[in-house]
């Protein structure tokens, strides 16, 4: 039993690991890897990956809407798979490859094929829960699950819009399907 | 002041939650932050079992399977032979929470997730299981959501899982660890029905650990399937569930039938007066009619959950009818 996580960024941990006396973990050191950077912070033990993101690494284009997994604003990648940040505690995501919307522009700045198609087909209104659906998207695409409006609209249940934009979202998600990689 | 620790082994697991009764194992966690988030019964101490290498897995071993209870719902779906000699558990899968939560929720963790209660997720609400003693809020309240099956005077909750509703079909077996070792149940003797303790919810004891499930492969399970009623399309639980399989001789006579419902009882809920109705009778739409009817049998409904009194038996047909189409 080990009480640093720590053990996160090298797992897995040896079967026989020495049990820990256990203790109040009031801060935990963790080392988060985003968007191909490592940061390490203190953090206790209830934060969200969410949370870490906005309020310790000031990566804010993650939003938080309901904080319990049922709007999927704050939808990022972690190692390559789609999940709800509000889901995730820090310090589970500690050695986790993350990438939020900031790490999705290519290394010259250009903005993913996705991010333009929500322009080009004006896929939002306020633009609250843009960053969530176009995280789901790019992993909707790469999962092979947008082979249809209906598959993108049944994948895609994940993220609410509250704007009701979700014709121009399916629309944006199909364009880039249709393209290919 | 939560706590936080990561556990080395299973049998480290099992010591920490033994010795401290508001540890709370955390895997996917899916269910556990919604708690945190909204101080639902919050554990004071989190022992993370990520990092526990025997707990992984999608195993198959001749005509058995063996699930790891780290498994992730998704994990599971896109798993070939789960799909095709376990529709049943795939399609339950599939109809569970959204993609998201798919890539993070295990198997281990689903059949233990909180009831969706309104009144249990309610803090400022009485409510048995929450705290036991203070009377149960949806008995007479909204309980749309609530069982027609498997109730007590203290409690109403429905058992939220699709998965359970299908591993209780196709009859798995649960393997259960801890510091002394290991044991089995089925899987339909995990949960515990409400009666006078509606917060004692299964009957693993204290610092016992879901390890995985054994699946049998057969006939029976290779033709199953599973329809989930809800109120919207996607990302959405339950009103009403069947999870059907039937194991057809050449002449279409059923040799075998499991049919499990959910959304509608306390705890995974299966039954055997429609599955003695179809055995040894020809699969064919008046056989399933006649089975179904007796879907509610024994049902109570409190008021705004009657209509899954009908609901329920035409849910069970319409398995039925879908899965004999697909053949």
């Amino acid at each position: 039993m080990r009480e640093h996580p720590e053990a996160a960024n090298d797992r897995p941990v040896e079967p026989d690991a020495p049990t820990a006396v256990l203790g109040p973990a009031e801060t935990i050191d963790i080392t988060l890897t985003v968007n191909q950077h490592s940061y390490a912070l203190e953090v206790d033990a209830r934060t969200t990956l969410l949370d870490a993101l906005r309020d310790r690494l000031q990566l804010t284009g993650t939003k938080k809407g309901c904080a319990l997994g049922q709007c999927g604003a704050c939808t990022v990648l972690m190692d390559g798979k789609r999940v709800n940040a509000c889901l995730v505690l820090a310090v589970m995501a500690a050695g986790r490859r993350i990438t939020t919307i900031e790490g999705l522009q290519g290394a010259d700045g250009a903005l993913h094929p996705l991010q333009e198609a929500f322009i080009a087909n004006d896929a939002f209104q306020c633009g609250y829960c843009t960053p969530g659906q176009i995280m789901s998207g790019v992993a909707c695409i790469e999962e092979g699950h947008a082979g249809s409006a209906d598959e993108i609209r049944r994948w895609m249940s994940g993220n609410i819009c509250r704007c009701g934009a979700y014709s121009n979202i399916v629309q944006a998600i199909d364009d880039v399907a249709r393209e290919g990689p | 002041m939560l706590r936080y620790l990561q556990a080395g082994s299973l049998a480290n697991a099992a010591e920490a939650i033994q010795a401290h009764a508001t540890a709370e194992i955390v895997a996917g966690g899916t269910d556990l932050l919604q708690r945190l988030e909204e101080n639902v019964l919050p554990p004071a101490l989190l022992v993370d079992i990520t990092a526990v290498e025997e707990l992984r897995g999608i195993e198959v071993d001749g005509a058995m399977v063996r699930l790891g209870a780290l498994a992730r719902l998704s994990e599971v779906i896109d798993d070939p032979v789960m799909q095709t000699d376990f529709p049943v558990i795939v399609e339950a899968l599939s109809a569970t929470a959204s993609p998201q939560v798919r890539n993070l929720a295990t198997v281990g963790g689903n059949p233990l997730q909180k009831t969706r209660c309104l009144y249990f997720r309610d803090r400022t609400s009485p409510c048995n299981k929450r705290e036991p003693g203070t009377g149960c809020s949806a008995l007479g309240g909204r309980n749309r959501l609530n069982a027609i099956l498997g109730g007590s005077e203290r409690c109403i909750a429905t058992h939220a899982s699709d998965f359970a509703v299908a591993m209780a079909a196709v009859d798995a077996t649960v393997v259960v660890g801890s510091a002394e070792g290991e044991r089995t149940l089925p899987f339909t003797e995990l949960h515990r029905l409400p009666g006078d303790t509606p917060e004692k919810e299964t009957n693993l004891e204290p610092g016992e650990i879901i390890k995985g499930y054994v699946l049998q492969r057969s006939a029976l399970a290779r033709r199953s399937h599973y329809l989930k009623v809800r109120d919207r399309a996607e990302f959405e639980w339950a009103i009403a569930s069947a999870a059907v399989a039937l194991d057809l001789d050449d002449d279409e006579r059923i040799d075998g039938a499991r049919v499990a419902v959910g959304g509608v009882a306390t705890k995974p809920w299966r039954l055997a007066q429609v599955e003695a109705a179809l055995e040894g009778r020809k699969a064919e739409p008046g056989v399933f009619a006649a089975a179904a009817a007796l879907s509610a049998e024994g049902a109570v409904p409190h008021g705004d959950n009657a209509f899954k009194l009908e609901l329920l038996p035409r849910t069970v047909g319409r398995a039925l009818h879908e899965l004999k189409e697909q053949v």
